[in-house]
């Protein structure tokens, strides 16, 4: 897969984008008591033709962020532009449009397809939804099409979800999303619901997909191993925000942020004879809660370089002395977890 | 199976190349309903019901199939005399041949059945679906009256009701039937809300809307049909109910009047004379009963069959 | 701790020097509507104090079901033991009558599962469930009985185990309910942890803090372990010995650095080549084609045959492939397994 240059042109940029989600309490008379800070500030570019991974564990805001790149929740704050366009200020029509170019294959292939209708109603709604797109006298076509490019057979247009297994149904989901033929699909941890075996057939389609049709792809999952095989440039997350961004290699090769050390020194290497020859770190306690994330750095309460500085002084996601890349860590540095050491 | 599939095709299953292959996870086509009609053929329940259900329908848009009698032809001679001929249930207090009353009185009993249960069954639906689509303050507020219905009690309300809606004049059809359908909706409603809401909440509503879906399309082809299922075995149930509840109102006399023939006037008039001549009284109620329990076990069967958790 | 002693003595023949754990031919099928799931085909396990046997495999291999049949908690029906036999100590599991086979349960054969929130009852404190199991099962006092469940908290690195103890199961993070299930498992000091899946629905952060106490927990006290999961980087990190289970068998069983060097089935080769690796950039991953069989409808001889690259003849054909001798300790359920290692013997 040729890696796509670092000027061709940007598909998607996000800046400062917010979610809060209010905390309240009373049904009809509503009292706002606080705010789950999910999504806290993300600045990120994508690039045609390029994979963007987005790691991190549960509650660090990844899946709201693919939500609101997808429209489907509204941002508190911030802009998403795709192609001049900033989409939360779109409505009517022309959001309508702009959704065409960005769309999402999501985590569970089991609910996220209708059961009661058949394969091509599923694949065949976006045309309904937009039907300047595809001609009515042509959109069996265009469906047979799409389930024969990802790899299904076009004659099962007549079934129903409930009679493909796992895998299939995901197939079934990319179709639908690739239906509109868009720049931008946002993979919201697209495998992590599929056996071990049925993974890398998934995986192998997304990327000879994009190969292909030219995709860009947003690639969101909490697998870091299946995250390095898929994606150019990698973002860390912690607690709604972005800690360190750069590309594949300088993500897990040199890691600079202490949280992204650690998540990668505890993924377990399927390779027995690295076993104690790694450096492990583990972490202590749990993630805070989002609702009141720690001051200054919100790693700091379970990080071991933490200093009084972290307290006071949210650091800033830029390069550094010793980081190469973009790390928001005042005394980020590199430190080799993944690979074996002497 | 073949071994020539290039990759992407590495999955499609052996159903797809060879129908009856042995191998694989490949299932026969079937759609939700053809496996609840699996489920549902070997139940006996069902085919009880069913087969009971079918009767009084029938007995009520055909009754002179299953007798010759006129049911308004009384003579007071044959006062309470007993089964003879054609008259198998024997006579009621008019002279009246009990059989042919209690067949003619299963019409009001189903019409009145269907009628109410269509009509809050709308209502219910409409109700159930804003206030679990909507959710907010349309939920609040809806899902407060559905308490205050609720809280009144049915049986005392629908006394009052069916007087005020019905003049001494009419039949007392169309006020029973409107006094049902407005008090009988709650539990459907509830039902449809909380299914609405957890319809709303799957993968395929987010995946519609990401694709710029409309609140119709989202509501009538995402939801609807995946929420559907309760509420309609709710319907079967509450018909039963209605049924048992025109009996009762018409009963304490403010249901179906004068010449109408039914089996809750017929109870109704032969339960002063039960120590006498239970009969009159003993088989339009059974008739009744039977009839309340084959619709209620026939709603509780289809209920099982189309829940996929009881698989 | 003398009464456990007492408990244990009730258990007739118990053999110590007969192996801590032994399961011989074991046959499970489930009988449902849509025909006769054969979930276990014939599974031999073997498992020695200190140990940690890994069963790896992907659903609906049975390795769930085997965990289920050894502890005696399947659900009959529509599950039936068929045929084999599960030694504890020389004593056969399946022939004991329920009340002892509860005992088993309780003091010498312990579980945890993948999710511990429902495995936990939401509506008593964590405290109360850990003291219950030291009042039913060793008749200590109410007092005596909150003194050890605090112990145990302790024992499983909770913080702060004497204010937590009055906290329901709800109140908990996953990684700490999860420590709290670990707790209640080997609260009667087990000689067997069965650990079914018990990270998989953990971050990987918290995954470590778990594998490691675990490891640690079985280092104290000499148990034996039995991990089952599907993820080959945890099965790399802390097994001693691996049984890949595919419909129902296990198709090859090796200790943990032969098998990653050089496997002998083509499942499990496969399903190596298969994962993307944290460690190697720009590796090709290789495919597995089609799906596991249904178990209503195994296919005949080698149940991998429509899946595998290898397939010849004879393995489309019954009987299906036995168990070959790869190496001592060694064995794998393919005609072709000197193919599959590759021409050198298939020892390190």
């Amino acid at each position: 897969m040729s890696r796509p240059s670092a000027d061709a042109e940007v598909v998607l940029e996000t800046r400062g984008l917010v979610k809060h989600f209010p905390i309240t309490r009373g049904i009809v008379f509503k009292t706002k008591v606080g705010a789950v800070r999910a999504v806290d500030g993300i600045d990120l570019q994508l690039r045609r033709g390029e994979t963007l991974g987005v790691v991190g564990e549960s509650g660090c805001g990844k899946s709201t962020l693919a939500k609101l790149l997808v429209g489907l929740e509204k941002p508190t704050a911030g802009s998403i532009n795709v192609r001049g366009q900033d989409m939360p200020r779109l409505s009517g029509a022309a959001l309508r449009r702009a959704r065409r170019n960005i769309q999402m294959v999501m985590q569970d292939p089991y609910t996220s397809l209708n059961p009661r209708m058949t394969v091509g109603d599923i694949i065949g709604e976006p045309f309904d939804i937009h039907p300047e797109v595809a001609p009515r006298g042509e959109r069996k076509r265009r469906v047979q099409e799409l389930l024969d490019l990802v790899g299904l057979n076009p004659e099962h247009i007549n079934r129903y979800p409930h009679q493909f297994s796992g895998g299939q149904r995901q197939r079934i989901g990319i179709a639908r999303a690739l239906a509109l033929r868009p720049e931008i699909i946002v993979c919201d941890e697209p495998v992590s619901a599929l056996d071990v075996s049925i993974q890398a057939q998934v995986i192998n389609l997304l990327e000879s997909l994009q190969d292909e049709l030219g995709l860009s792809y947003i690639f969101i999952a909490h697998d870091l191993s299946v995250v390095r095989h898929i994606a150019d440039r990698v973002a860390v997350m912690y607690l709604g925000k972005i800690v360190e961004i750069g590309t594949e290699d300088q993500i897990y090769d040199s890691p600079t942020h202490p949280y992204t050390q650690a998540l990668l020194s505890a993924v377990p290497v399927p390779d027995p004879t690295l076993r104690g020859q790694r450096d492990q770190i583990v972490l202590e306690g749990d993630v805070p809660s989002p609702a009141n994330p720690p001051s200054g750095c919100r790693f700091r309460t379970r990080c071991w370089k933490a200093q009084e500085i972290c307290a006071e002084q949210e650091p800033a996601l830029t390069a550094r002395e010793k980081s190469a890349h973009p790390s928001a860590c005042h005394f980020a540095e590199e430190r080799n977890v993944v690979h074996a050491v002497e | 199976m073949s071994n020539v599939e290039s990759v992407t095709q590495a999955e499609t299953p052996a159903a797809a190349t060879a129908p009856n292959g042995g191998d694989g996870g490949a299932e026969k086509p079937r759609s939700l309903a053809s496996d609840a009609w699996r489920d549902l053929r070997r139940n006996w329940i069902f085919w009880v019901a069913a087969v009971l259900v079918v009767l009084v329908v029938v007995m009520a848009a055909f009754p002179g199939l299953f007798t010759s009698a006129d049911p308004s032809f009384c003579q007071l001679s044959r006062q309470h005399a007993g089964p003879s001929g054609s008259a198998i249930f024997g006579y009621d207090f008019q002279g009246c041949d009990v059989y042919a009353r209690t067949i003619y009185g299963a019409r009001n009993s189903v019409a009145i059945g269907l009628l109410a249960t269509l009509m809050s069954g709308a209502i219910s639906l409409v109700i159930g679906m804003a206030a679990g689509y909507f959710g907010g303050w349309v939920d609040a507020l809806l899902a407060r009256g559905i308490d205050i219905v609720l809280g009144i009690p049915t049986l005392l309300a629908a006394i009052v009701l069916a007087r005020r809606l019905s003049d001494s004049e009419d039949s007392g059809f169309l006020p029973v039937v409107l006094t049902l359908g407005v008090l009988t909706w709650t539990t459907g409603a509830r039902i449809m809300r909380s299914s609405v809401i957890a319809a709303k909440s799957q993968d395929y509503v987010a995946a519609a809307r990401m694709l710029g879906a409309g609140h119709a399309r989202l509501m009538f082809r995402h939801i609807l049909p995946n929420a559907a299922a309760p509420f309609v075995v709710v319907l079967t149930i509450l018909l039963g109910a209605n049924i048992a509840t025109e009996a009762t109102l018409t009963f304490l006399g403010v249901g179906l009047r004068g010449d109408e023939i039914s089996w809750g006037i017929d109870i109704s008039q032969a339960s002063q004379f039960v120590r006498e001549a239970p009969a009159p009284l003993v088989w339009p109620a059974l008739f009744l009963a039977a009839t309340v329990l084959a619709f209620i076990m026939l709603g509780d069967a289809i209920r099982d069959a189309f829940d996929p958790r009881l698989r | 701790m003398t009464d456990i002693k007492a408990e244990i003595d009730v258990l007739p023949g118990l053999d110590s020097s007969a192996r801590l754990l032994e399961v011989e031919d074991l046959r499970v099928e489930f009988r449902t509507p849509a025909g006769v799931a054969r979930a276990i085909n014939g599974v031999n396990l073997h498992l020695d104090p200190g140990e940690t046997l890994a069963i790896l495999g992907e659903s609906g291999c049975g390795k769930s079901v085997t965990a289920q049949a050894i502890m005696g908690i399947l659900d009959s029906p529509p599950g039936f033991i068929t045929g084999g036999a599960i030694r504890y100590r020389g004593v056969d599991l399946l022939k004991l009558p329920e009340e002892q086979r509860r005992k088993v349960r309780a003091n010498h054969i312990a579980m945890i599962f993948q999710d511990a929130l429902s495995a936990l009852n939401p509506v008593f404190s964590v405290g109360f469930q850990l003291g219950e199991l030291f009042r039913v099962h060793r008749g200590m006092s109410r007092q005596d009985a909150k003194r050890r469940a605090i112990e145990l908290l302790d024992m499983v690195k909770i913080p702060a185990a004497r204010q937590r103890i009055n906290d329901y199961p709800h109140q908990f993070s996953g990684g700490m309910r999860q420590r709290v299930m670990i707790a209640m498992a080997l609260a009667l000091d087990p000689k067997v942890l069965i650990a079914d899946e018990p990270t998989t629905a953990l971050d990987v952060t918290v995954q470590a803090q778990i594998m490691n106490l675990l490891a640690e927990l079985q280092r104290e006290r000499n148990m034996g372990l039995i991990l089952i999961t599907h993820d080959m980087g945890v099965v790399a990190d802390v097994a001693d010995r691996i049984s890949v289970m595919y419909a129902g068998k296990v198709v090859e069983e090796a200790p943990v650095l032969d098998i990653y060097a050089r496997p002998a089935h083509p499942y499990t080769k496969a399903l190596l080549e298969s994962i993307p690796r944290l460690d190697l950039k720009g590796q090709k991953l290789n495919v597995i084609k089609g799906l596991p069989p249904n178990l209503t409808r195994i296919p005949a001889g080698c149940p991998f045959n429509p899946r595998c690259a290898y397939t010849r003849d004879v393995c489309r054909a019954d009987p299906p492939p036995p168990q070959y001798d790869v190496a001592p300790g060694r064995t794998a359920r393919c005609h072709f397994w000197t193919e599959v290692a590759g021409n050198e013997p298939a020892v390190s």
